[in-house]
């Protein structure tokens, strides 16, 4: 189960709705106690590949986020990105680069602009399964 | 020698490579891993020539991507 706040998952739709109509993507943070994770910060990167139909986290930034998070005392729990024209499930692409079976996969879709959808998901070897995700 | 490898000081061989480091430290899955010395990014393609030096900062970094 990973918990996220209202204030960063409206963080997230917000970012991902400047960017359109490329994917935007970035990380997340916080503790984690097993299989319960929280969220408590939210980084939004660049999505260099500038593309709506793929992305790749800016690594500059990305060193930036990790030395961040130890600064904090956090953990990175995994990344976020949107798909602006399909559902909110891991793509083929998305499942062939996941390459942390650990980490929680957050796919924002945008495909009802005005009724965004997500859902976290946990990928291994190439098979995805949706994770309880709580927006409080 | 001592260098800082994610965050953690670790005493090292003099002469260490990146690619010795990732092998020492264990590092899943290499082909995927970006390395900064520094703040730097390390060419994949020098990691075996690439030597470390006394106060390194090292840092591995998981490729993130993806598409539709």
């Amino acid at each position: 189960m990973i918990r996220l706040k209202q204030e960063d998952y409206e963080k997230i739709v917000a970012h991902a709705k400047a960017e359109l109509p490329d994917e935007a993507c970035g990380l997340i943070a916080g503790l984690a106690d097993g299989e319960d994770k929280k969220v408590e910060k939210v980084y939004l990167l660049t999505n260099v590949d500038h593309s709506n139909e793929h992305f790749t986290l800016d690594p500059k930034e990305q060193l930036a986020a990790i030395k961040d998070m130890r600064a904090n005392g956090l953990k990175p729990l995994g990344n976020w990105h949107s798909h602006p024209e399909s559902p909110s499930r891991p793509s083929e692409e998305d499942k062939r680069l996941a390459y942390d079976s650990r980490a929680s996969y957050l796919i924002l879709s945008l495909m009802d602009r005005e009724q965004p959808v997500l859902n976290s998901f946990r990928i291994r070897d190439l098979i995805s399964e949706k994770e309880e995700l709580i927006i409080e | 020698m001592k260098i800082v490898v994610a965050g953690e000081k670790k005493e090292v061989a003099e002469g260490l490579t990146v690619a010795a480091l990732i092998e020492q430290e264990k590092v899943e899955t290499p082909e995927y891993v970006t390395v900064s010395v520094n703040e730097e990014f390390v060419d994949q393609g020098v990691f075996e020539s690439r030597v470390l030096n006394d106060g390194d900062e090292i840092e591995f970094l998981y490729f993130m991507g993806g598409g539709r």
